[in-house]
């Protein structure tokens, strides 16, 4: 056989625009799947990665992270019949959190929306929503959606340090961006590409985001991390993300929320008043999608409450199932993620709740394993009403030195 | 005083006849008609000077509840003898039903026919009360709409068992495989399934709602026997309006709606009003539209007032026309072979496969090759539609897409034109000497001068899965709309199009409740 065409190559995971600087450093091989993309669980220690968001800086790739380019005169009125937020008062470099619905009021997803021009936007999100956002534009006359997911480079940059590498990385005034703020810098001496910093994020903690031309990606990568070297830069995974997020209070698709175009049974999938989203609902704004039904949602309310829980003790309820007396006989809701907080020294979950059942106590039935042994305990959960992590840092403009 | 009750968009018969109703319950009614004329695609029209026809050229089910709620026949509404079906044969040996009975055939096919025609009609009376009903929701049903279903269930299971099963089992059966289990002869089939097909982009061999179709059209007084009425189709139209504007109607022809003022505020969205072409602004507590789904929701409402799943619901629904209409004005009476005289419904169509040819033309673009159609000659019926001594010929002439390909250029048109007068010259070989002028209307053509999305006879395909509860679709289906203050009542809502009456009469019924 001389033919040495990989028969697979159409099955396999593209690589990202990071892919050569990343797979370096990819000490354990740790990678996992995002939208088709190789993409890191971690690179080396789970743990060490998220101490980096925390304590110095870290990068994350968001390439696989869907980037949607919406643009023409009727692209604002689309994107807002279609998302709950009114976008109408956006301005210019500015990025808003919506999330998008059903006619029926159950969440698809959340995402960004960036608005790069008068009418010029970019809608980022976790999932591929090309299908929908046609289906969004069918009848506005002048719109254009162009996928630029793979077109666009993009690293998440987070952790206390971020800030103070950014400026020697040479981003003038950087500083000065506020949360959810877009600035744009020449990059590598104004040769006509530029580096856009976005001040957002998925850890609860100072970050931005960095998006750039693919064919500039290693050269930014290259700078950062120079730039970084003495503050303990370093990429971090999946893992560690999904901690960060947590201890913020963030949700996440598949564990929190089922995405309702995705899901089988009409009641697996949520409204955003079950996902604590209801301040993302503008019922001021006279049409958006779902809007009946979530009208609706509102007045009769949720079924379940996203809540946030303090769980006595040190072991981790994953996948408990919460009760509203110690004897585990009246059934009241699930936990959605759990883990122990390095950074709160708490053990804190997400979990969805039955609304009546809030004020009552609450109890987890925890099963755990030691050393292949299994164990159950019920403990104790407290609710908690503001996200368990919330540094000053991340909201302050400037950020506060080092 | 500029504020009405209701508005309703369009004047064709539904819009009178929601109009009508809703004027007698008390109502301040504006109808706004586009056109200079009363009834769409009823509307009586002179395409040659004396000569008058309309597209629908008879009337075989529309609702004798409304005839007598409306006292239409008070307004002059009167329906003239029933006319016979012919299926023509080149040879003269045409198959004639008359009466309730078949001529043409050999025996067998005679009393097949008999029993035949008795278990449709049997069917067609389970169905009857669903067509004049707003059907229930699926989901979250209240007592009446529970009801209702209950009631079709009930009147399924009187059948007895035997008929219900036979009901279950034909009633989604394409009509060739329904004729095939009845009957020999091959005009014979053509000429039955014909009903079925008419009007849809449906054939012989497609499976769907043909033997629906059939049982639809037998719905009304005649039992799916045509007639023609007093004036032409038009005559029913003339008392229609006769009826609205006695209950108060007030009628505006040649004012063509712009757009549906929609109230955009904290409490949401609500139709208040019209905007014509011009400008003009009307308000009403409601708007109803018997403009087709796709031009009430996309042209008139937009569809930033609507929702995303239910915009692509109304995006998919099929409405392209396959019926072109021939107009000839002729100088005298034309022969028919071995026809004593041409003044019933005659259908040209060999047999099913014929019908079947048609279509494969038209579903890949092209008009058919031969041509399938079915011709009255209204002049024979009431004589004020041509000059004396002369008449008008119309003919349904299928298949012909709306969509063609290469696009409907003069040429085209003048080739299917030719085709359909070369067609009819087969079975009447002097016509051609006799036309005065001729007329062919293409979907195209209807799209435009009835202002029905794509030509479509029914606003929107009368199939399985548009019908009842999901015509348009639901949200939509029991004649109110998502948005307040908005109502259908044309043919794209339950239970159809052709001259029946439904959608109007369901839709005053929902406003009025």
């Amino acid at each position: 056989m001389t033919n040495t065409e990989d028969r697979w190559a159409g099955e396999r995971l593209m690589e990202s625009h990071f892919h050569p600087r990343q797979a370096a450093l990819n000490l354990r091989d740790a990678w996992s799947s995002w939208n088709g993309y190789k993409f890191a669980n971690y690179y080396y220690d789970a743990e060490y990665e998220y101490f980096c968001i925390r304590n110095s800086c870290g990068t994350y790739d968001i390439c696989p992270m869907q980037k949607y380019e919406i643009t023409g005169p009727d692209a604002e009125a689309m994107l807002n019949r279609m998302v709950t937020r009114n976008i109408a008062n956006l301005k210019e470099n500015r990025v808003t959190y919506v999330c998008w619905c059903t006619d029926e009021g159950r969440m698809i997803d959340d995402g960004t929306i960036f608005k790069l021009g008068p009418e010029k936007f970019m809608l980022t999100c976790g999932s591929p929503c090309l299908a929908w956002l046609r289906k969004s534009a069918f009848g506005f006359g002048d719109v254009t959606i162009t996928d630029m997911s793979d077109e666009t480079a993009a690293l998440s940059f987070q952790g206390p340090a971020s800030c103070e590498v950014l400026k020697k990385l040479g981003l003038e005034g950087i500083e000065t961006a506020k949360p959810f703020d877009i600035m744009h810098f020449p990059f590598q001496g104004g040769s006509g590409k530029e580096l856009m910093v976005s001040r957002t994020g998925f850890t609860g903690d100072l970050g931005y985001e960095l998006w750039i031309a693919p064919e500039l990606a290693l050269d930014l990568w290259d700078a950062l991390y120079d730039a970084g070297d003495d503050y303990g830069i370093h990429p971090y995974g999946e893992v560690a993300t999904n901690m960060a997020r947590l201890e913020a209070g963030f949700i996440m698709p598949d564990m929190e929320f089922s995405e309702a175009l995705k899901t089988i049974h009409f009641q697996h999938d949520q409204t955003p008043f079950e996902l604590n989203l209801g301040w993302l609902v503008d019922f001021k704004k006279p049409h958006f999608n779902g809007r009946r039904a979530l009208l609706q949602d509102r007045d009769k309310g949720p079924a379940y409450k996203l809540t946030k829980l303090d769980i006595e003790g040190n072991k981790v309820a994953e996948g408990a199932y919460l009760y509203s007396n110690r004897r585990c006989t009246q059934e009241i809701g699930y936990i959605t993620s759990a883990m122990w907080s390095p950074v709160v020294k708490a053990n804190i979950a997400l979990a969805m709740i039955k609304p009546e059942y809030l004020e009552g106590d609450i109890w987890a039935e925890i099963y755990y394993q030691k050393e292949l042994r299994q164990y159950s305990k019920v403990a104790k959960c407290t609710v908690k009403n503001k996200p368990f992590w919330r540094p000053a840092r991340a909201r302050a403009t400037p950020p506060p030195g080092l | 005083m500029n504020h009405y009750d209701t508005i309703i968009i369009g004047a064709g018969h539904n819009g009178l006849i929601c109009a009508a109703y809703l004027a007698r319950s008390g109502q301040r009614v504006l109808v706004l008609e586009a056109s200079d004329t009363l009834g769409g695609m009823a509307a009586p029209r002179e395409f040659h000077p004396g000569f008058k026809t309309s597209v629908a050229h008879s009337v075989s089910q529309f609702s004798a509840k409304i005839t007598r709620d409306l006292d239409l026949e008070a307004h002059g509404f009167k329906l003239g003898k029933t006319l016979t079906t012919v299926g023509l044969n080149d040879a003269g040996e045409h198959v004639v039903l008359q009466d309730g009975a078949v001529s043409g055939v050999g025996p067998d096919d005679a009393s097949a026919y008999a029993d035949y025609r008795q278990m449709m009609q049997r069917f067609a009376g389970v169905l009857n009360p669903v067509w004049l009903q707003t059907m229930p929701r699926i989901g979250n049903n209240n007592l009446s709409e529970i009801l209702t279903f209950a009631s079709i269930g009930l009147r399924l299971r009187l059948l007895g068992k035997d008929h219900m099963r036979e009901f279950l089992r034909v009633a989604a059966l394409p009509a060739r495989d329904l004729m095939d289990e009845n009957f020999d002869s091959e005009l014979l089939k053509a000429v039955l399934g014909w009903d079925g097909l008419i009007g849809s982009r449906m054939a012989p061999r497609s499976p769907n709602g043909a033997v629906l179709v059939m049982l639809y059209r037998m719905s009304g007084a005649l039992s799916g026997d045509h007639a023609i009425p007093n004036g032409g189709v038009g005559g029913l139209i003339t008392s229609l309006h006769s009826s609205a504007v006695e209950a108060g109607v007030e009628v505006r022809t040649g004012s063509r709606v712009g757009r549906i003022l929609i109230q955009a505020d904290e409490s949401g969205l609500a139709a208040t009003g019209v905007e014509l072409a011009d400008g003009e602004q009307i308000m009403a507590d409601r708007v109803v539209s018997a403009a087709d789904p796709k031009t009430t929701f996309f042209d008139l409402v937009g569809v930033q007032n609507l929702e995303i799943e239910f915009t692509n619901r109304i995006r998919r629904l099929r409405c392209d026309g396959y019926v072109a209409k021939l107009h000839l004005a002729l100088d005298g009476l034309p022969a028919f072979d071995g026809l004593e005289r041409p003044d019933g419904r005659m259908i040209i169509a060999p047999d099913m496969d014929s019908i079947e040819f048609a279509f494969d033309d038209a579903k890949y673009g092209e008009s058919a090759g031969q041509p399938v159609m079915e011709i009255v000659i209204p002049s024979l019926q009431d004589a004020s539609l041509a000059p004396n001594g002369q008449h008008v010929l119309s003919a349904h002439v299928m298949y012909v897409p709306y969509r063609l390909k290469g696009g409907w250029t003069d040429e085209a048109r003048e080739a299917l034109c030719e085709r359909a007068i070369d067609t009819i010259a087969r079975y009447a070989p002097g016509i051609r000497k006799q036309i005065l002028h001729r007329e062919l209307l293409t979907p195209l053509d209807l799209e435009r001068t009835c202002n029905v999305t794509g030509g479509h006879w029914h606003h929107t395909e009368f199939a399985m899965d548009q019908m009842l509860m999901m015509r348009p679709t639901y949200d939509a289906a029991q004649y109110s709309t998502p948005i307040p203050g908005l109502y259908l009542c044309g043919a794209g809502s339950h239970p159809g199009g052709g001259l029946m009456g439904g959608p109007g009469h369901n839709a005053a019924h929902e406003i009025l409740k």
